[in-house]
C-alpha cells in the first residue's frame, strides 16, 4: 500500500478546514437554539420546583428524536431545548458523515470504511437506543 | 429549590467547571459529575446524561481550532473511534446493571488517577513507523507543524493502542466523562504520537465517543432538557473564557490549585460511594 495517498496532502487539507467549520458552526448552531429554548422554559416554568435529586427518567416524547420535533412544532420550551441537545449530539455524526465523503474523493477506501463503521455504530446507538 | 435558582446556581458551577477543565486540560465531565451530583445532590444519572453533552460541546468546539490547524491526525481518530465506540455501546449495557453507589467508587478512582496524570511532567517524542506494521499498513503516520514547518511522525504499538482507546470508549460512558486522560495516555504513552497530536486527536475523538452513549442515554431518560441547558452554556462559555486566559495569564499556579481540588473531590466520590450515600 506504499502507493495509497500521502499524508496532509492538499485534499487533507480541505478536508481538514471544512470539518473544522462544521464542528464549529454545529456547536454555535445548537447553543443559540438552546440559549432560545432555556429563555422560553425559565419564563414559564422559573418558579417551578427541581426533582433531579430523584431518578425518574426524561418524559417519553423527549427521548426520541421525532417526539421531541412535534415538540418544537407545538412550540413546547423543553422541547427546543432537547433540540439543541440533539444538535450537539448530531454535530460528530455530521463530522464522521462528512469524513466518510472527504475519504471517498480521496479514493482512500481503506478510511471510507473505517468511517462508515463509526457512523453504523452511532447510527445505531442514536435509532435504538438501550 | 425553584428552577430558575438552580439554573442559575448550576450555570455558575457549570461556568467554573468549563474554566478549570480549559485550564487543567481535562475537559469538563470529570469536573461536572462530581459538582452535580456532590454539590446539588443531582441523580448521578442526570449528572452523566447532562455531563455527555457537555463533552460534546467542548471537544466539538476545541477541535474545530485545533483541526484546522493541522495538529489533529485524522486518520489515527477515524481508525481508533472503532474502539472508543463500541467500548462505550458496550459501557451503556454495563451501566445498567451497575448501582450509583458503586459508579461513584469507579468515579472517585478515574478521578483520583486524573489528578495525578495532570500533573506528570510532558516530554516530547517522536517514532518511526516500523516498515511492515500496523501502523505501517495502516498509513497512521503523519507530519504536525513545530514552528512554522511540518515534522513527520510515526506510530507505533497500534493493538495496545486500540485496546486502551476501548477502555476509554468504555469509561467515557459509564461515568459521562470525556476520558481524555486515558485516550491521550494511549496515542502519547503507548503509541508514541507527539504531545500535542496526542492531546489534539484525543479531543477530536471525546465528541465522537460520547455521542455514542448520548444517543442510547437519551433513549434511557437521563438527557434532561432543564438541566442541560444551564450545564451546557456554562461550560461552554467557561471553557472558552480559559481558552483566553491560557495565552493571557500564568496558570501553573491556578493548575495546581485546581488539582488539589480534584483531589479532594475524589475522596469525597469514594466515601460517598463506599456509604452508600450516592
Amino acid at each position: 500500500m506504499s502507493d495509497a495517498p500521502i499524508h496532509d496532502s492538499h485534499e487533507d487539507f480541505a478536508l481538514e478546514q471544512r470539518l473544522g467549520t462544521l464542528l464549529r458552526a454545529g456547536v454555535l448552531l445548537s447553543a443559540a437554539v438552546t440559549l432560545v429554548g432555556g429563555i422560553m422554559y425559565l419564563v414559564v416554568h422559573g418558579g417551578d420546583i427541581t426533582h433531579y435529586h430523584v431518578f425518574s427518567g426524561e418524559r417519553a416524547e423527549l427521548r426520541t428524536v421525532g417526539g421531541t420535533v412535534k415538540g418544537v412544532i407545538r412550540g413546547d420550551s423543553a422541547a427546543i431545548i432537547q433540540l439543541g441537545v440533539l444538535l450537539l449530539i448530531a454535530t460528530p455524526v455530521a463530522r464522521v458523515f462528512m469524513s466518510v465523503i472527504g475519504f471517498m474523493k480521496e479514493r482512500d477506501w481503506l478510511y471510507v470504511g473505517c468511517s462508515l463503521i463509526v457512523l453504523a455504530i452511532l447510527v445505531f446507538s442514536l435509532s435504538h437506543g438501550g | 429549590m425553584h428552577v430558575l435558582t438552580f439554573t442559575l446556581l448550576t450555570l455558575t458551577g457549570a461556568l467554573v467547571a468549563g474554566l478549570v477543565g480549559a485550564l487543567t486540560g481535562l475537559g469538563g465531565g470529570v469536573i461536572l459529575v462530581p459538582l452535580l451530583t456532590l454539590g446539588f445532590g443531582v441523580d448521578i444519572r442526570y449528572a452523566i446524561g447532562a455531563s455527555l453533552v457537555c463533552v460534546i460541546a467542548t471537544s466539538s468546539g476545541a477541535a474545530a481550532a485545533f483541526v484546522k490547524e493541522g495538529f489533529t491526525n485524522i486518520r489515527i481518530g477515524m481508525f481508533l473511534e472503532i474502539a472508543t465506540t463500541v467500548g462505550a455501546l458496550l459501557g451503556t449495557v454495563v451501566a445498567a446493571y451497575v448501582s450509583s453507589s458503586t459508579l461513584a467508587v469507579i468515579f472517585g478512582i478515574v478521578l483520583l488517577f486524573s489528578s495525578v496524570q495532570a500533573m506528570r511532567p510532558r516530554e516530547e517524542h517522536i517514532t518511526l513507523t516500523a516498515p511492515g506494521s500496523l501502523g505501517d499498513r495502516l498509513r497512521l503516520g503523519s507530519t504536525y507543524p513545530v514552528n512554522g514547518s511540518l515534522v513527520s511522525y510515526g506510530v507505533e504499538h497500534v493493538p495496545a493502542g486500540f485496546v486502551m482507546m476501548f477502555g476509554a470508549g468504555m469509561l467515557s460512558a459509564l461515568l459521562g466523562i470525556g476520558s481524555g486522560v486515558v485516550k491521550v495516555l494511549a496515542l502519547d504513552r503507548a503509541m508514541h504520537l507527539p504531545y500535542k497530536v496526542s492531546t489534539t486527536t484525543s479531543n477530536f475523538m471525546i465528541g465522537v465517543t460520547a455521542a455514542a452513549s448520548a444517543g442510547v442515554y437519551l433513549h434511557r431518560g437521563y438527557v434532561d432538557p432543564a438541566l442541560a441547558l444551564p450545564v451546557v452554556l456554562g461550560v461552554l462559555a467557561g471553557a472558552m473564557l480559559g481558552a483566553r486566559l491560557l495565552t493571557a495569564v500564568r496558570v501553573k499556579p491556578l493548575r495546581i490549585l485546581f488539582t488539589l481540588i480534584m483531589v479532594a473531590l475524589a475522596f469525597e466520590m469514594l466515601y460517598q460511594g463506599l456509604t452508600k450515600h450516592i
